[in-house]
């Protein structure tokens, strides 16, 4: 039962000592060791926990324990990406993410299961089995944070960290029903991170619910020295604002109009979401799409998905290339099916005769979505949309299909690339199979304040969240 | 629209050379056949006029970050430390294969 509390309501039911950590850990312990072994959702697991938090209980984060992501590296336990390229690598540094966390009093309760290299967005692609889906695990969990997203709906943790690149927080926080927020890109640093494409790679927040999300993303964001592409900037207050509503927020429904999407449930949750908005306050409109750059429109996200898949192939050949074996992990032999197919292709985009014609026109695509959002944030403060086309897609769904991530992530893609910050709420579960639908709701750059305020407000006046009986 | 890339066989073992990722003959035929289909989604970018439009590279605008140029004995590496996770030393060394001619 303890596992099953919200963050919130543990650090207050813990620092009121109506339990202790004892009885919590026992909890979050019996939980993994009933369901991981078929969850598949921890690769490491951290043995000294419990005798770590005892001693943090007047920290922000009371000793509570967090699933972290195994990107991230840690000194104290193995960091692999899900990779056998890495497996046993033990790393002599501690990421800047993990070190916030535990200096605010979290404890790395173990690291999760991701696509190999966080390639993909099924979590079907980890060297090490895939992770099912603990609301149905007939089905994915989504990806690549899929070991943390799972971890959260298994009440296998109390809080998760994951990473997105494009889509690998929001789309498996979708998938699991659980909440996925993923910062502007350079607001968390990536430092100590496994790399994978650089000018896009956000580490942000899983968890219970939008406050629980809310209140990691204050203690892992601000400026670090040990990454260059983290600006000086203060980071919002992000739980003291939560509740202040949408009253007199301009807010733009997209893509809804798309014929994918015009007759799917999720497109009428969403306009429905709309209408809540409303209600409170809020100016909602639907912001048409676009072939082309018009004010007041949105780009149309097809394009976004040619962007990103060479923006990203590019990057991860170049950031790929340090595997050598030679001073850690094993050779380029180990290299999944995946890892080998973007690194190939992200050389062959960059390649002599073939960069014009491909990266650099991503790129150039890449600057006509960051025109088209920075011209629409002029006239709007959020902007909503679902984050998938549907609900989680069967086990094998992406085996054989290199362009799976990219189709279902095709939602998230064109503010991922332009750097935005956003957050997946549950906005529907579906009686017969337990799955769920996401909704996504972006800021402008720095603003998360603004979409942490509309998913909290949706959260409490909708029943999707599951842990609200909890509250 | 610009015309479609086929990636042939050649191409493919090329960039498996020039990414040093070993790859089988069954592996370069499969993967000639998924590059090509994965760049005629690319190849849909071609639509899109981009003749005024820059490149970007990035989205922060920050540019040329300085640190001093100082040690930072804090994150500095023990001989021990560094050498833990390589499958080959020799005397504190890294141990690699040959790659010139003897």
């Amino acid at each position: 039962m303890l596992n099953k509390l919200t963050l919130v309501e543990t650090i207050k039911k813990i620092k009121a000592k109506e339990f202790s950590h004892k009885e919590l850990y026992l909890a979050i312990e019996k939980q993994i060791q009933e369901s991981n072994k078929t969850f598949n959702i921890y690769l490491s697991l951290d043995k000294q926990a419990l005798q770590k938090a005892g001693k943090l209980l007047d920290t922000p984060l009371a000793g509570i324990p967090i699933a972290v992501k195994d990107n991230f590296l840690t000194k104290e336990l193995p960091t692999t990406a899900a990779s056998s390229v890495l497996k046993g690598f033990m790393s002599p540094y501690e990421s800047t993410v993990t070190k916030k966390l535990m200096q605010s009093g979290g404890v790395v309760i173990g690291k999760t299961n991701m696509d190999a290299w966080a390639h993909g967005s099924s979590t079907e692609t980890s060297d090490f089995g895939r992770t099912l889906n603990p609301r149905n695990i007939k089905y994915l969990p989504g990806g690549s944070s899929g070991g943390s997203s799972a971890a959260i709906a298994a009440n296998m943790c109390t809080a998760a960290v994951g990473s997105e690149t494009a889509g690998s927080i929001r789309q498996p926080a979708s998938w699991c029903g659980v909440v996925g927020l993923k910062p502007t890109y350079g607001r968390v640093s990536r430092f100590g991170v496994v790399s994978m494409a650089s000018s896009t790679d956000s580490p942000g927040p899983i968890g219970k619910t939008v406050e629980d999300v809310s209140i990691l993303f204050e203690q892992i964001a601000g400026h670090d020295d040990l990454d260059a592409t983290t600006p000086k900037k203060e980071v919002p207050q992000v739980t003291k604002t939560i509740r202040q509503g949408v009253k007199g927020m301009r807010i733009g429904i997209c893509y809804t109009d798309h014929p994918d999407l015009i007759d799917k449930k999720v497109t009428k949750q969403i306009l429905e979401a709309g209408k809540l908005f409303e209600k409170y306050g809020a100016q909602v409109t639907i912001v048409p799409v676009t072939e082309k750059l018009e004010k007041g429109k949105i780009l149309k996200h097809d394009f976004s998905i040619g962007v990103y898949t060479v923006v990203q192939r590019s990057e991860v050949s170049s950031n790929l290339a340090r595997y050598d074996g030679i001073r850690y992990g094993q050779n380029r032999e180990y290299f999944g099916v995946e890892a080998k197919r973007r690194i190939m292709l992200g050389t062959f985009t960059l390649s002599k005769g073939y960069a014009d014609k491909y990266y650099i026109k991503a790129q150039q695509v890449r600057n006509l979505y960051l025109q088209n959002f920075e011209q629409l944030f002029e006239g709007y403060d959020l902007l909503i949309s679902p984050t998938t086309p549907s609900y989680a897609e069967p086990l094998g769904a992406s085996i054989g299909n290199p362009m799976f991530g990219e189709l279902e992530d095709m939602l998230l893609e064109p503010t991922s690339i332009s750097g935005l910050p956003g957050i997946s709420v549950p906005c529907y579960k579906d009686e017969q199979t337990n799955l769920y639908l996401g909704m996504n709701i972006v800021a402008s750059w720095w603003q998360e304040e603004k979409m942490i305020q509309a998913a909290h407000l949706y959260e409490s006046e909708t029943p999707w969240n599951s842990w609200r009986i909890y509250v | 629209m610009q015309s479609k890339t086929q990636v042939t066989s050649d191409i493919v073992s090329h960039i498996a050379t020039l990414s040093n990722i070993p790859i089988t003959d069954k592996e370069t035929v499969n993967l000639a056949k998924e590059f090509t289909k994965v760049l005629e989604v690319v190849d849909h970018l071609a639509l899109v006029d981009t003749s005024s439009v820059d490149p970007v590279g990035q989205v922060t605008g920050l540019e040329s970050v300085m640190r001093s140029d100082e040690v930072q004995k804090e994150r500095m590496f023990s001989q021990e430390e560094a050498l833990r996770n390589a499958r080959r030393t020799h005397n504190g060394y890294f141990m690699v294969d040959q790659v010139l001619d003897k």
